[in-house]
């Protein structure tokens, strides 16, 4: 096995062209548990840790905000609470401490686990993944044609993930994850919601309940065309938006949970998240932590 | 492949390791270190938690060739001299120790939450302490010895 080390996101490229089979590594709260566990041996581990570019994000001219794929979960937290409320709340939902010192959202798409934290919240605000090789250069992925299967995504051999751009946070937006403890569990199922206002559109997208993190479209497309945004939230809409939730979701029975628990989950967790964020949006509040 | 970093204020090198191999095997195994433990190797009971940078991170879960060049703190580097730190002394004083098998992580994450955190809460300190486990304790004693550390340090800053 090599240890390839590059300093710069051009070499870092350039070693990922050379070595296809290189394992890129960041936090490593993955590739080491499979490493320890000799789940499988790469050619090469490529440690992505000393390119600083990916360690860093910026706030770009049309308004977005650029992360780099190396920024741990805690700083997420610490510096684009704000900004990225839900994604932020998943994050928050990470692992524990050390695990969100180290995680990284660009770990979490390279692994493209159905479970992981950050995709529904990706999905729901509409994130794009770029990614770049040294012979074709940058393709911006939207989130939801990121994902292909159980830890599958489109990344070709050659291509790293350099950064994920998402706006901020238009309105209220929140995620929820079912599991047995509030720290330390792969969730069960977990959803995330996203309102943008301005454009009277909700974005909402399942995980762990699905072979891939998806987005709820049904969903939807039903409130774009029957929410009054002036108005409290009726019960029937609530209701019928739960349904099209569950609708999204195609699980299985696993060791931690069956197929029927999750859909039942979704369904709850949908209504809940989305009364939630009407509340915070008639209350004139853009954003409100999860106690 | 060498690999060599700064440990408890030390320079340390470690020649032959494995590219796959973990910075806690490397401080374990090669540099005679064995105070962070060996439990799960795979980030859910943190006990091999070190300070990388000051940043508490299971060190099990960070590839040796990752430290080259860093800073690494471990249990053994807490105390000052002969002198132990707060926490060490709290920990004894609140009897949370019984088997110590998880002590030197809880040490290392607790230390940095008192650090970082002037006065914590009980929520503060059990959000910290979620990802490291105690099968002996039962957990109310471990608390007792971050608050009664924190308040110390608090009182004397
Ligand atoms: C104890 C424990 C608890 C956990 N809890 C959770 C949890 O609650 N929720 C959750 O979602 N996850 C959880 N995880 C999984 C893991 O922490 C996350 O998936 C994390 O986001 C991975 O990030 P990383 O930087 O550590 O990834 P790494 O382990 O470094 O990499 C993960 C994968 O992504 C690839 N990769 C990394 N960077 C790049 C890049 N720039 N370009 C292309 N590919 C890349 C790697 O080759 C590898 O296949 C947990 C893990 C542990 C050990
Ligand atoms: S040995 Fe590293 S977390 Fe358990
Ligand atoms: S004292 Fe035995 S595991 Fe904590």
């Amino acid at each position: 096995m090599e240890f390839l080390r590059p300093a710069t996101w051009a070499e870092a490229l350039a070693a990922k062209a050379d070595l296809p089979e290189a394992a890129p590594i960041q936090g490593g709260t993955d590739m080491m548990v499979e490493l320890n566990f000799d789940v499988h041996r790469p050619a090469a581990l490529l440690d992505l840790n000393r390119v600083a570019e990916l360690t860093r994000w910026t706030a770009e001219a049309d308004g977005r905000l650029r992360i780099g794929a190396g920024v741990p979960y805690a700083r997420l937290i610490a510096e684009l609470g704000d900004r990225l409320p839900g994604l932020a709340q998943a994050a928050r939902t990470v692992g524990s401490p050390q695990i969100r010192n180290r995680g990284t959202v660009g770990g979490n798409l390279g692994a493209a686990s159905p479970a992981g934290d950050s995709h529904p919240a990706l999905l729901a605000g509409d994130a794009v993944i770029e990614v770049e090789s040294a012979a074709r250069g940058v393709r911006m992925i939207p989130a939801d044609e990121f994902y292909l299967g159980v830890k599958r995504n489109t990344l070709l051999p050659d291509e790293l993930i350099r950064a994920f751009w998402m706006s901020p946070a238009s309105g209220p937006q929140y995620f929820s994850k079912v599991g047995t403890r509030n720290a330390m569990v792969i969730a069960v199922c977990s959803f995330a919601i996203a309102l943008h206002p301005g454009e009277r559109r909700v974005g909402a997208a399942i995980g762990s309940a699905a072979p891939t993190p998806r987005r709820a479209r049904a969903a939807e497309e039903f409130l774009a065309a029957e929410l009054d945004w002036d108005a409290p939230l009726e019960p029937a809409v609530l209701r019928r938006f739960g349904e099209l939730a569950t609708e999204a979701a195609s699980p299985i029975d696993d060791v931690r949970g069956t197929a029927g628990y999750r859909r039942h989950a979704i369904g709850v967790m949908a209504r809940r998240t989305l009364t939630w964020a009407w509340n915070d949006l008639r209350a004139g509040r853009t954003e409100r932590r999860a106690g | 492949m060498r690999v060599g970093f700064t440990v408890n204020g030390r320079e340390e090198t470690a020649d032959d390791v494995w590219e796959g191999e973990s910075l806690l095997y490397v401080l374990r195994e090669r540099m005679g270190l064995p105070g962070s433990k060996n439990a799960c190797e795979q980030g859910e009971c943190g006990s091999c938690t070190v300070l990388l940078d000051g940043v508490p991170v299971c060190s099990c879960l960070v590839a040796a060739g990752q430290a080259e060049g860093r800073r690494v703190r471990t249990v053994e580097g807490l105390a000052e001299g002969d002198r132990q730190a707060p926490i060490q002394e709290a920990f004894v004083e609140c009897g949370a120790v019984q088997c110590g098998f998880c002590t030197p992580g809880l040490l290392v994450q607790a230390h940095d939450l008192i650090e970082r955190v002037p006065r914590p809460s009980d929520a503060d300190i059990r959000e910290a302490l979620a990802g490291n486990l105690c099968r002996c304790t039962g957990y109310e004693k471990i608390l007792a010895a971050v608050r009664l550390a924190a308040n110390r340090r608090a009182e004397n800053p």
